[in-house]
């Protein structure tokens, strides 16, 4: 009951201070906490990186295994995305089956990825309706502290960028070659306070919107995924003003995931 | 979305602006709504639009199951999207699948946004949506279908909620994507809006469009969904009119 009460003590002081254009952690409405990417973090992964938005931690590895292709796509190779919110992460997430949170989380990275065409999927074809590169983008929520969506996009795309073909390990060429990555999609996500709409929400901005927002923008310009969740709405500027903004901040967050050093 | 490596791609718009079907960039498939269509159910309604087959049933507000779910100082809404096995070409393995579950959770939250659920502490408002035969924009027939059966239900709302999916074929944006649109298209963006401010309380989109396609298409989704809202209204009202023996005209 206690947790109850000051939860909406919290989320009442939230909105006050967005009304004053102000955030808890003294940031302005359109600012990000700090962003960081170590890629290769994880050596036994065929591409790997370990992604940081303020305190929010997420490891995304990458393991490519031959497998065979969808019968609708025998050209194609396969992209496989899951996120775990583990327990460890958050008092907030308990063991079990997928959670529909979790599921969110790995199908809006994925319709990034995806819809930016990312990786070329052709390129995974080995033998055509038989044989083809599979690509597991495993990614692992380690530290909760909000915006899992845009940290966990980061962490996907610094891994992408520094993944190889482990071509001898399977017997499939003479050496191993880097991922060939076409596009670079970065996910933004924002939440409604109130008339201010903030980017990159903590868990007790998260708790207190009124609707959230994750757009993901290309480095030609192209918007490639939309997700609005939480109980709340936008008005058609809203969204024009947010998308605006996430091509400000995608740029930036485009060179992070090279690598921080 | 989804023909990487797949077929021959088919001639999606004709020379003079016609598509797959005949329809003009900004047109709507037919849609016909009917209020009230189950027995059993609080509230409920059929939906069938182009070639699809959605039926929404809401049960409630009552008991919570599971009781842990249950919320002191509000209603809570819990949805349930499912596709049945023999609504798509190939058949669909029965039971949860992720994309049911993504759907489910953001078109629960949609109503949520809409309904007044603090007038019913401590319950569940159960929204069961059932595509019974499928050729793109399920969920959105699912949204109009549930929004329709949500009012059937009494249950109090801010408005009801018309969605449409906007996509983008042959590189142009068009109103309510077919399977073929849809398959071959470049871009699905669906979205539901409360006409009253006009604001969206669903909004999803993948593929590619430049920022002014996308203004473009939002636009080109409020307009379908203001159509759409008309057509609810209908429904509800011929539901009403049917029901109630002291009406004999159309209330205004």
């Amino acid at each position: 009951m206690s947790d109850e009460v000051t939860a909406e003590i919290l989320t009442t002081h939230i909105l006050d201070l967005a009304r004053a254009g102000k955030r808890l952690d003294g940031r302005g409405p359109d600012e990000y906490r700090r962003q960081t990417v170590q890629p290769g973090w994880v050596t036994t992964a065929d591409g790997s990186a370990l992604a940081r938005i303020g305190d929010t931690a997420v490891v995304c590895g990458i393991k490519l295994e031959p497998g065979k292709p969808f019968p609708d796509t025998p050209n194609a190779g396969v992209l496989t995305t899951n996120a775990e919110l583990l327990p460890l992460s958050s008092p907030m997430f308990e063991p079990g089956p997928p959670h529909p949170r979790a599921i969110e989380v790995s199908r809006v990275v994925d319709r990034a990825i995806r819809a930016a065409e990312t990786i070329d999927l052709t390129k995974l074809c080995v033998t055509p309706g038989e044989k083809t590169w599979v690509c597991y983008v495993d990614l692992h929520v380690i530290d909760h502290a909000g915006n899992i969506i845009d940290t966990a996009s980061l962490a996907a795309l610094g891994a992408l960028t520094h993944a190889t073909m482990p071509n001898k390990r399977f017997g499939l060429g003479d050496a191993d070659v880097p991922l060939a990555i076409n596009h670079q999609p970065v996910e933004t996500t924002f939440a409604r306070l109130g008339d201010t709409i903030i980017v990159d929400p903590s868990v007790d901005e998260e708790r207190a919107a009124q609707g959230r927002l994750t757009v993901a923008t290309d480095e030609v310009g192209r918007v490639v995924a939309m997700q609005k969740g939480l109980i709340g709405a936008f008005s058609p500027d809203d969204v024009r003003d947010v998308v605006e903004r996430s091509f400000r901040h995608g740029e930036r967050m485009r060179k992070i995931a090279q690598g921080t050093p | 979305m989804g023909s990487v490596g797949a077929k021959e791609v088919p001639v999606l718009l004709t020379a003079d602006g016609r598509r797959i079907d005949g329809r003009r960039l900004d047109e709507l498939r037919p849609l016909a709504i009917t209020a009230g269509a189950l027995r059993q159910a609080d509230g409920s309604a059929y939906v069938e639009w182009g070639a699809n087959k959605v039926m929404a049933a809401v049960y409630g507000p009552r008991e919570v199951h599971p009781r842990h779910l249950q919320v002191n100082d509000k209603a809570i809404v819990q949805c349930k999207y499912n596709m049945a096995a023999f609504s798509v070409d190939e058949r669909k393995r029965p039971g949860l699948d992720r994309r049911s579950q993504e759907i489910s959770k953001v078109i629960g939250e949609a109503f949520e946004s809409v309904i007044f659920a603090e007038e019913y502490p401590r319950t569940s408002i159960d929204v069961y949506i059932e595509v019974l035969q499928a050729n793109a924009g399920t969920r959105c027939a699912g949204v109009v279908a549930a929004s329709v059966a949500l009012a059937d239900a009494g249950i109090p709302m801010v408005d009801l909620v018309p969605a449409v999916a906007v996509g983008k074929i042959a590189g142009q944006i068009a109103l309510d994507l077919k399977k073929e649109e849809d398959n071959f298209g470049e871009a699905d963006l669906p979205m539901a809006m409360v006409p009253q401010s006009g604001r969206l309380v669903l909004l999803q989109m993948e593929g590619h469009m430049t920022r002014e396609e996308l203004s473009q298409a939002l636009d080109l989704g409020v307009k379908g969904c203001r159509s759409i809202y008309e057509t609810m209204k209908d429904a509800l009202r011929a539901r009403y009119r049917a029901t109630d023996p002291a009406t004999t005209e159309v209330a205004a």
